[in-house]
């Protein structure tokens, strides 16, 4: 899902975070991830993924994220979206110094969403002197004041239970996540794959997150309860460099089985698909690129920029044909790297909500 | 339109036939609009530099968290508050050798750095993963790398021997800074771990109370509206804007005598015009859209000569400020378009004011009148009157801001009144004097000689003022510094006692050095001293630690003292106070005060207070032993050396070859004393500039009043020559009448001129500075200045009279008969 800022990065970082000035400008070595990935390690398939160490930082991997959305209603049936985020960088692969020699990036994204609100936040840290970081045991994730921190009984293979919280001027929340399944892995047993010459990542996903807390949109607090998804994913060289934007969904559906799809947008206009169908019982799996059609249907203008806020998606095999609807067409995100993400409904063949995140536009 | 045309070109004609009049008034117009954009060049460019110094990273201009004890504090607490929401990012300062210079070195973190702080520097432009990751940079200003003698790219080493990242040119930077990342900065200060203070960003949001974060150790700092160096430097500036003001207004004088005459020489042309059927209104427009033009042109000649005066001055007002309160200013003028406005601006409100009276005549004008000089001295009677009303009224004033005024602006208010006010008394005393000289005679031409010089009086009288003026501007200011270099050698003397300063390189070096001291049997003492900056009652302020050593007990010129100061002293408790400190926070002999120290607060008693001049910031001496105890990681690497004067030489010698010292970190005593009076020197340097500026203007304007007057004037000695004096005896009496008058406006400006010392020292100088000094009348220098005012008046008056001197008797006949 994250994806979205390396595309966003690697087509405007060069010319926009310039001029940006100040603590912007050091985003500069976020962009060009489509370039190759020098000195960092690579993602190769068949590597097996190895719990707690595989919750923790992957400082030899150029980036990685600890991604949370969730789908949350009020008593009285509103519904609202959160999001949390982690993001951490390398500037350089190689020897990792101590304290501020550390070459580690991090940076948070934080945001709420109503029918009628979006408010978003975003903070920035140098690695190695305590301001952000993740660590394993006991699990706790966290930039500034913001923290994803595991609860007693935390268990390592479901990733929960989890107490996360964010705020900022205008918005704040405080969720405890329970998840009674094992996390599932994305891809092929979690070597995803992003075009056909060979970019791809780590991914594995929590989909089954079962949500209540408190949430405040400009002043006024809110008890919500919900479901929420967490994803896991690192890699040195996640995108081929003609790779423009990226169009993500993760979907539950009913009876508790989940789908995460996403399209990279290509230049040459053929754009390369995927997604993974994960049952009830955390069997997930792999769909082939051929097996997934996403059409735009509405636009929304936003920003000075065309973004298809709603969409029709149909999985033939799995006889899946829906239309999505965001809950608020205007989830922009205002951050350095502007993009678009909010929570969405879906009806048709199957009815449910999840999270949209649409970049490069 | 066509007609307006007509008019102007019938009017500019005028200017044509008299070249050298129109010349005097571009010439009036000029030094007006040159020296008050010059001046104020000088001040934006401060202004600009201050700005730019107190927004990178967070100078003034941003909130910030300092510890409470003054010191470093761990860089936990940055963590610690930033986990609590508190938007803060870390910075660290200190000093680094290179080369033997000291330069500030500043440690930054971009990546939380508020954009507010490090827009001004556009730090992020530099490419933060260059300035991140190693080797990194250090950021540099063109000046700090022109004065180091260093390339960009180049990794110099510090005096210790660890070496910098390469350097990176970095225009828009505070000169006299290095910037680098907070790790790399942490490494080269020796401070792991440490931080100086906390630059709060301006993100809105829940926070932890300070005080649940960091309990006592650190203190909220909010943004100063104005930044310290323009609290420091303001009465600088307000000195030059002072003498800009006034240069600018003498000119106006000059421009104003220049205006009158063309305007009665042009009262014939005028008539003619209204005759021919053209509307007062419609000449009036045309009178003003010609000065308008005039003031344009000139403004524009103007603009550019004062560029040129600031840019000659900038390198005198820059060292000044740097000497006097360490404020960097980059030896480059860069202007902004606002200047050139402005200059545009006041060179036509300037002449619109000089031309006022000539305008509202010709209003006036009435189509019939004919010369009436009788009359016109009637009504300058009157006028004489209004004007010593008005004179009396300003000293009243005066006297007023001086009984009540207690600030800086008041100390200037009471300048200007007093300035203002003898201004407008002088043609009332001079008349005073003229009619009592002509009350003294019974001689015809000697009662002739009287009253026509008070007839001359209205037509000089500005001129006059405006010697008046710069007479008396210079007298004070002589007098000022001069009295300021007399006491400033004398303290120099008694506070730069020992023979030999030295400072090592290292505290290892320093204990080496003593111990080999030791040994030499030609240094009877060995003066350790140490500075620190502390906080005391939340404003900044220096201690100084020196040895108990009968050097200090018998040299230090001490203000006012405690009988037994020396002792208390000594035993830890007692504190000297600069004269600066104890009147800023009303600090007397025996109050008690609390300084902040890192191992808390050191209770001291005030015994005595002593002149510490040139030096902005509030210092307290204290005992060194005591200062070691309460500030244990203090600098001991600095010390003077009593030596018997002939051993200086050898004793220097051996110190630079043994420990490798040199000129920086090594000097006897006279260098020192050099150097300090060389700072002093060049701070009075652009005064004693624009000082001369205003005199010079001053002749100029005597001259031209002096040339409008000799015009003007042939119709009155037409007669004189007709009954049979000769014109060299009329030339004579010309002569003798125009430095009569300049003797008595130059003998006013004397008494003028020292009252105006006594304000600069007594008032201006206590609130600007927090020095008073001792008031000294420099006879000499008076009779000097009165020698150059006469020599002045001589040589603008001579012009007017070799004319006279020429003018052939035909003429003379003319005039006779054309206006009789």
């Amino acid at each position: 899902m994250s994806a979205n800022l390396i595309t966003r990065r690697s087509l405007i970082g060069g010319i926009a975070l310039l001029s940006l000035g100040g603590a912007r400008a050091l985003a500069q070595g976020f962009a060009g991830l489509g370039r190759d990935a020098e000195g960092f390690a690579s993602v190769v398939p068949g590597r097996p993924l190895t719990f707690p160490a595989d919750h923790g930082p992957h400082p030899d991997y150029r980036i990685e994220w600890w991604y949370l959305t969730a789908n949350l209603t009020d008593a009285s049936g509103n519904a609202y979206g959160v999001q949390w985020t982690l993001f951490r960088q390398a500037m350089a692969a190689g020897a990792q110094g101590d304290g501020w020699a550390t070459p580690q990036i991090w940076m948070g994204h934080a945001a709420v969403t109503s029918a009628t609100a979006h408010h978003a936040a975003e903070s920035f840290a140098r690695g190695g002197v305590g301001q952000a970081g993740v660590m394993t045991t006991p699990f706790r994730a966290w930039i500034d004041a913001w923290e994803m921190r595991g609860l007693e009984n935390f268990d390592d293979r479901s990733v929960a239970p989890l107490d996360v919280s964010a705020s900022s001027a205008d918005f704040s929340y405080r969720l405890r996540l329970d998840a009674k399944q094992p996390l599932v892995l994305q891809g092929e047993n979690g070597f995803s794959r992003k075009s056909e010459r060979g970019q791809a990542s780590y991914y594995y996903s929590q989909p089954y997150f079962t949500a209540s807390g408190v949430l405040t949109i400009d002043s006024k607090e809110i008890a919500v309860t919900g479901r929420a998804w967490m994803d896991r994913e690192y890699s040195s060289q996640p995108l081929a460099s003609d790779q423009t934007g990226w169009d993500w969904f993760s979907l539950h559906l009913p009876d508790n089985a989940k789908l995460m799809l996403f399209r990279l947008r290509q230049k040459d206009g053929a754009h390369y698909f995927a997604g993974n169908w994960i049952t009830a019982d955390g069997k997930s799996e792999q769909l082939t690129p051929g097996a997934i059609d996403m059409a735009p249907t509405v636009m929304t203008e936003i920003a000075d920029r065309r973004i298809p806020t709603s969409w029709k998606v149909s999985i033939p095999s799995r006889g899946l044909q829906i239309a999505t609807s965001p809950l608020n067409a205007k989830s922009w995100m205002t951050t350095s790297f502007p993009y678009w993400e909010g929570p969405v409904s879906f009806t048709g063949s199957h009815s449910g909500t999840g999270y949209l995140e649409m970049t490069g536009y | 339109m066509r007609r307006a045309l007509w008019i102007l070109a019938v009017l500019l004609s005028h200017w044509r036939r008299h070249p050298m009049q129109f010349a005097t008034l571009l010439i009036g117009l000029i030094a007006a609009t040159a020296l008050w954009s010059g001046v104020q060049a000088l001040n934006q460019q401060a202004r600009i530099s201050y700005d730019r110094a107190a927004a990178a990273f967070g100078g003034t201009r941003t909130p910030m968290l300092v510890a409470t004890n003054g010191g470093a504090f761990a860089q936990q607490l940055f963590v610690d508050l930033r986990r609590a929401g508190w938007p803060v990012s870390p910075v660290v300062e200190g000093r680094v050798q290179i080369g033997g210079r000291s330069v500030r070195l500043l440690g930054i973190e971009p990546v939380t750095m508020p954009v507010e702080a490090s827009a001004a520097t556009e730090i992020g432009k530099a490419g933060a993963q260059a300035f991140l990751t190693p080797p990194g940079q250090a950021l540099i200003a063109p000046e700090t790398l022109a004065r180091l003698g260093l390339t960009e790219g180049a990794t110099p080493a510090l005096d210790d021997a660890t070496k910098l990242p390469p350097l990176k040119l970095q225009p828009q930077l505070t000169p006299g800074v290095l910037v680098v990342d907070i790790g790399t900065a942490q490494k080269l200060l020796k401070m792991p771990d440490r931080i100086s203070r906390l630059l709060i960003g301006s993100a809105k949001g829940p926070r932890a109370s300070l005080g649940s974060v960091a309990g006592d150790q650190l203190r909220l700092v909010q943004p100063d509206a104005e930044t310290d160096l323009e609290r420091l430097t303001d009465s600088f500036h307000l000195n030059l804007t002072a003498f800009g003001l006034l240069s600018f207004f003498v000119g106006l004088f000059i421009v104003n005598s220049a205006i009158g005459l063309g305007f009665e020489q042009r009262l014939p042309m005028l008539r003619t015009l209204r005759a021919c059927g053209v509307s007062a209104r419609q000449l009036n427009s045309v009178l003003v859209l010609e000065l308008v033009s005039i003031a344009l042109v000139a403004g524009a000649i103007g603009l550019i000569c004062g560029y040129f005066i600031a840019a000659s001055l900038l390198p005198d007002v820059a060292a000044s400020l740097r000497g006097l309160y360490g404020a960097q200013i980059p030896g480059q003028l860069t202007l902004k378009p606002e200047w050139w406005f402005a200059g545009l601006a006041i060179s036509i409100v300037g002449a619109l004011l000089a031309a006022t009276s000539s305008l509202l005549k010709a209003v006036r004008l009435s189509l019939l009148a004919t010369a009436q000089p009788y009359a016109w001295q009637q009504a300058q009677h009157r006028w004489l009157r209004l004007q010593g009303t008005g004179a009396l009224l300003v000293f009243a004033a005066a006297g007023l801001a001086l009984w009540l005024g207690d600030s800086l602006i008041a100390g200037f208010f009471v300048l200007a009144a007093l300035l203002l006010g003898a201004a407008l008394a002088l043609p009332v005393i001079l008349g005073i004097v003229l009619v009592g000289g002509e009350r003294s005679t019974r001689r015809p031409l000697a009662t002739w000689f009287w009253a026509d010089s008070r007839l001359q009086l209205s037509g000089l009288s500005l001129a006059l003022m405006a010697l008046l003026l710069a007479l008396a501007v210079n007298v004070g200011v002589g007098t000022m510094v001069e009295s300021f270099s007399r006491t400033f050698t004398g303290w120099l003397d008694g506070r730069l006692a020992s023979e030999i300063y030295l400072n090592a390189t290292s505290e290892k070096q320093a204990v080496e050095i003593k111990t080999w001291l030791k040994t030499r049997p030609d240094v009877q003492a060995v003066l350790p001293g140490s500075r620190t900056d502390l906080q005391f009652n939340g404003a900044p302020i220096e201690l100084l630690g020196f040895a108990d050593h009968a050097t200090y007990r018998d040299q230090w010129p001490l203000l006012d003292s405690t009988s037994d100061a020396w002792d208390r002293v000594r035993s830890g408790d007692g504190a000297l106070v600069s004269e600066q400190l104890s009147l800023r926070m009303k600090l007397k002999l025996g109050d008690r005060l609390g300084v902040s120290t890192p191992t808390g607060t050191w209770p001291m008693e005030v015994v005595a207070v002593y002149a510490d001049y040139g030096n902005p910031k509030g210092q307290i001496g204290v005992n060194i032993d005591a200062l070691v105890k309460h500030v244990p990681d203090i600098s001991q690497t600095r010390m003077g050396l009593r030596v018997t004067p002939a051993a200086v030489p050898a004793l220097i010698d051996a110190i630079r070859t043994r420990f490798g010292l040199d000129g920086r970190n090594l000097a006897d005593q006279t260098t020192v004393k050099t150097e300090s009076l060389a700072i002093f020197n060049r701070t009075f340097a652009v005064t004693a500039a624009l000082n001369a500026f205003t005199l010079g203007v001053a002749g100029v304007a005597l001259l031209t009043s002096l040339l409008t007057l000799s015009n003007s004037r042939l119709p009155q000695l037409a007669p004189l020559w007709a009954i049979g004096i000769t014109r060299r005896r009329l030339a004579g009496i010309e002569l003798l009448k125009t430095l009569s008058v300049a003797l008595i406006t130059s003998l006013l400006a004397l008494p003028l001129g020292l009252l105006v010392a006594w304000c600069l020292i007594a008032i201006v100088n206590v609130k600007a500075f927090g020095w008073r000094l001792p008031f000294h009348v420099f006879p000499l220098q008076l009779v000097q200045l009165l020698g150059v005012a006469m020599l002045a008046s001589l040589l603008a008056a001579l012009l007017p009279i070799l004319k006279l001197l020429r003018m052939q008797p035909a003429t003379l006949v003319k005039v006779f008969a054309n206006e009789r």
